[in-house]
């Protein structure tokens, strides 16, 4: 007999799942060796997360096969796959706050678990050998969400473990986190563990991954190995060849301030939200400010503050130009010429089940679209059809059901909708967060013409490259407070990423950004 | 094998259908129940819903049914519009009764065109003392509206009893628990000589045209639309959340009373015990069945009041149970909700297939 190379650790042959109006996944193939550290490149949309669910079993496809260590097998639920040695860490973790690190890992393993003493050393012990202290006895509301991430992980590795998915890791993480991940992850690699790596980044997948499989449109449009190829071929199999992948916009600074926010402190409503912290912050007309952070350090409540959501105690704590507007409400601070793109696209930025001339109203009332307290429907149908034929917006008519569009869509309709008021100071939340390539530079260009225009333009976001990209200005927040605001060329990822963890003395100088 | 399988998108089509659905499904339920009671099924059926309105007397009567249950539902409309769950339309009704009934006993000797706007007024603002009070507790203290608007029932439903069994008392009524009958200024004029179809039903009609005008043409409408829709977005674009809810309440509130005083200044005539035989129950079903929609409330509506006259119909010439209209009503109401899982599901039929089993994972199975 012959001695074989040992099989694949896991194998996808044609696995097909259709979603009602989506091909999710199309016949797509898949091998991951043991010990291999492989890439699952590709946009949001692509069917990397369809793809990872069918493989922890939360998902049937349609047609295909999963073999497992060469053995055709199917995976019947996420318990099936955990017993296979299966561990997946989720971009939204699973934690119950209240609960402990220990209580959390044993909820998650379920009968496996066994008595929590034992089960708390062997946290210990594990956390320990791959560099990734966590005390078992803390609740998780007092960790940081690297330190969630870290439990999330650990869950995975105190069983027995032969793959690990791990989706979109890094998009919470600060870029020094980013890099004692990547050593965690190498060590297992290294022990005979294989891993799943589901990231859009393309440096990450360069400096971390053996291999990589990259998706576009539910399909394998590629297969590469990482080292050898430069970021930008790897973003052409991710993007296709007619889509811009990179540009870069000159920096201005502004001298007239727009809007001042002078020593803002807050006590969230939120028993678990983030306190603000003497948060000063200027932003000049005719430039853009980028505020870095990991999500959930004050973030939703500094730009709550801003719209007006939430009031400030004193009026003064927020001025635009020089009219004091921390009692205003949101509308009346639209009425200044404020406008606003939040986080949520679907659920603030727009009612999912309204169509889009009703979108379009829904903030841009002040611009001549109600009279006498009636609504000039025709006037609202022009003003939706002009965001549509201006910013491209991809659907079938202005009838259309906001939840209808695709993610990218719907993000350039609402800042189409908010920049075509003509703001003078315009607030958005993470822009491009889920948006293909070609539509975060349409998105991009927007913001650049608009300040361009002469409007103060803030941009709080966890995407540190498209900061770097788009800001005139960059700072970070960190558990509500906020870092100096310097000059971009003067800063650096490295700075910044301290900045993001809480560093915010600038004495140090390490290199500059390429 | 029957599947459910998500649609995408809802199905505008189906959303329409549905309530058809939901009537015929009700009414083949009812011959069923009808042959198990031993009674002529097609016969129940005609006895019900034709024979009540087979002459213009009973069309009469029904367009008197239909008044307070088109009031009542075309004010709930808003207040469910903007998410808000009024389910006290029935005892603010019974407030708009009480309060003009107690305005036209002050003014039973008064004559004058200004003796009814002041009785109207004073129902509506009953209703809305009443949805006002449950408004006040979820704008101030966050209180469920679902549960303050029924208990809130149960108070004015006692609080009208004590009236009609004290204060309000005829004094010369040989102690029944009833008011003095209203002057004559005090009554809502007819407006079909000969019937008994009165000037409310002309106030349901324009309330509906108003609510219609209010919902889908002003802006306070579409605020209504988006806080019930989204909350978040609603707050964004700095709409007021708690004066939307005082409104759409107290507008619910408002038409509700006004329903109340219709029935007690309309063909009762009088203050009694029975001012609504659930019609601000009934409104809930109502409002729902008709999509929340003007056209669709005054069509439901129509059949409510039908179903109210043809409990009675089948009581009378088929000795049937007037339980009847409850059993109707409530059959409606669940085949609307089981239908509506269709706007966003579709059925499949799928044979149940035996999966053809690939012959390795029947390998692998001997194996693990």
């Amino acid at each position: 007999m012959k001695q074989n190379p040992p099989p694949p650790r896991l194998t996808l042959r044609g696995i097909s799942k259709q979603y009602p109006g989506c091909l999710a996944n199309d016949d797509i193939h898949l091998d991951i060796a043991p010990a291999e550290i492989h890439a699952l490149l590709g946009e949001n949309g692509a069917g990397k997360s369809t793809l990872m669910k069918v493989i922890y079993g939360l998902v049937k496809p349609d047609r295909g096969e999963l073999l497992w260590d060469g053995l055709p097998i199917e995976v019947k639920d996420p318990a099936h796959a955990r017993k296979m040695g299966i561990g997946m860490v989720f971009q939204h973790f699973s934690l119950f706050e209240t609960l402990t690190v220990t209580e959390n890992i044993a909820l998650a393993l379920g009968d496996d678990a066994g008595e929590l003493e034992p089960l708390a050393e062997k946290i210990r012990t594990v956390s320990e050998k791959y560099g990734m202290a966590i005390n078992p006895e803390r609740e998780i509301h007092t960790l940081s969400v690297g330190e969630r991430q870290r439990v999330e992980i650990v869950r995975c590795l105190v069983q027995n473990i032969k793959l690990l998915i791990l989706d979109e890791p890094t998009s919470v993480l600060t870029p020094q986190e980013v890099d004692t991940l990547f050593v965690t992850l190498r060590q297992l690699a290294h022990e005979g563990c294989s891993i799943l790596f589901i990231s859009h980044k393309l440096n990450e997948v360069k400096a971390l991954c053996h291999k990589a499989t990259v998706l576009r449109s539910g399909r394998v449009s590629g297969e590469c190995i990482p080292a050898d190829e430069d970021t930008t071929s790897m973003a052409k199999l991710m993007v296709g060849d007619d889509t811009p992948v990179s540009t870069t916009y000159p920096k201005k600074l502004g001298n007239s301030p727009l809007l001042s926010v002078h020593d803002l402190n807050l006590n969230s409503p939120d028993p678990f939200g983030v306190q603000l912290k003497h948060i000063n912050l200027t932003v000049n007309a005719g430039e853009i400010v980028g505020i870095a952070g990991v999500a959930g350090n004050g973030q939703e409540e500094l730009l709550a503050s801003l719209s007006g959501e939430q009031r400030c105690k004193d009026n003064k704590t927020i001025t635009f130009a020089d009219t004091p507007v921390g009692k205003l409400s949101p509308d009346k601070r639209r009425e200044w010429g404020l406008a606003f793109v939040p986080e949520e696209r679907l659920g603030r930025g727009a009612v999912p089940e309204m169509s889009l001339t009703e979108n379009a109203l829904l903030t841009g009332f002040l611009t001549g679209l109600v009279q006498n307290g009636m609504v000039a429907w025709k006037k609202a149908e022009a003003f939706a059809d002009d965001i549509i034929a201006q910013y491209k917006v991809k659907t079938p008519s202005r009838q259309a059901q906001a939840d209808s569009l695709s993610g990218g869509n719907l993000q350039k309709f609402i800042i189409g909708r908010e920049i075509m008021q003509n703001p003078r100071i315009l607030i958005a939340a993470h822009p491009t967060w889920g948006v293909d390539i070609g539509a975060a530079t349409a998105i991009h260009k927007a913001l650049i013409n608009l300040r361009d225009q002469g409007a103060a333009i803030l941009v709080v976001s966890e995407d540190i490259d498209e900061l770097f990209l788009i800001s005139d200005r960059i700072g970070a927040i960190c558990d509500g407070a906020l870092s100096p605001i310097k000059p971009t060329p003067e800063s650096s990822i490295p700075e910044l990423g301290r900045m993001m963890a809480g560093d915010f003395n600038p004495a140090r100088e390490e290199r500059v950004t390429p | 094998m029957i599947k459910l399988e998500p649609r995408g998108e809802r199905s505008s089509t189906m959303a329409y259908l549905s309530p058809v659905l939901a009537a015929v499904l009700t009414m083949l339920t009812g011959l069923v129940v009808f042959t198990l009671l031993g009674v002529d099924p097609v016969e129940a059926l005609i006895t019900i819903l034709y024979v009540p309105i087979s002459d213009t007397h009973g069309l009469a009567e029904l367009c008197v049914k239909t008044a307070p249950i088109l009031l009542c539902a075309i004010g709930l409309s808003v207040a469910f519009k903007a998410k808000i769950w009024n389910i006290g339309a029935e005892g603010q009704l019974l407030m708009g009764g009480l309060f003009g009934s107690y305005i036209a006993l002050q003014l039973i000797e008064a004559e004058g065109f200004w003796v009814l706007p002041l009785v109207l007024i004073a129902g509506a603002l009953g209703g809305m003392v009443w949805s006002g009070i449950a408004a006040i507790l979820k704008v101030r203290f966050n209180t469920n509206e679902i549960l303050t608007t029924i208990m809130m029932n149960y108070i004015a439903l006692n609080v009208l009893l004590w009236a009609v069994h004290g204060p309000l008392k005829d004094p010369e009524g040989y102690n029944f628990p009833e008011s003095a009958l209203f002057g004559e200024s005090a009554l809502l004029p007819i407006l079909i000589d000969n019937t008994r179809v009165h000037f409310g039903m002309a106030l349901a009609l324009f309330a509906v045209v108003a609510v219609w005008v209010l919902m889908s043409r002003s802006f306070y409408g579409f605020q209504i639309k988006v806080m019930g829709m989204d909350a978040g977005a609603a707050r964004l674009s700095g709409f007021k959340e708690k004066r939307l809810a005082y409104f759409a309440l107290l507008l619910s509130g408002g038409l509700a009373g006004l329903a109340g005083v219709g029935e007690v200044a309309g063909p009762i005539g009088q203050l009694i015990p029975q001012i609504s035989p659930g019609y601000g129950y009934a409104a809930i079903i109502v409002a729902f069945l008709g999509r929340l929609h003007p056209v669709g409330i005054l069509l439901a509506s129509l059949l409510m009041a039908l179903l109210y006259m043809g409990g009675e119909m089948a009581q009378i010439s088929l000795g049937l149970p007037l339980a009847l209209t409850g059993m109707f009503q409530g059959m409606l109401l669940f085949y609307l909700l089981a239908c509506d899982v269709l706007i966003s599901f579709r059925i499949r039929l799928k044979p149940k297939k035996i999966t053809p089993t690939p012959p390795s994972i029947l390998a692998s199975d001997t194996q693990g």
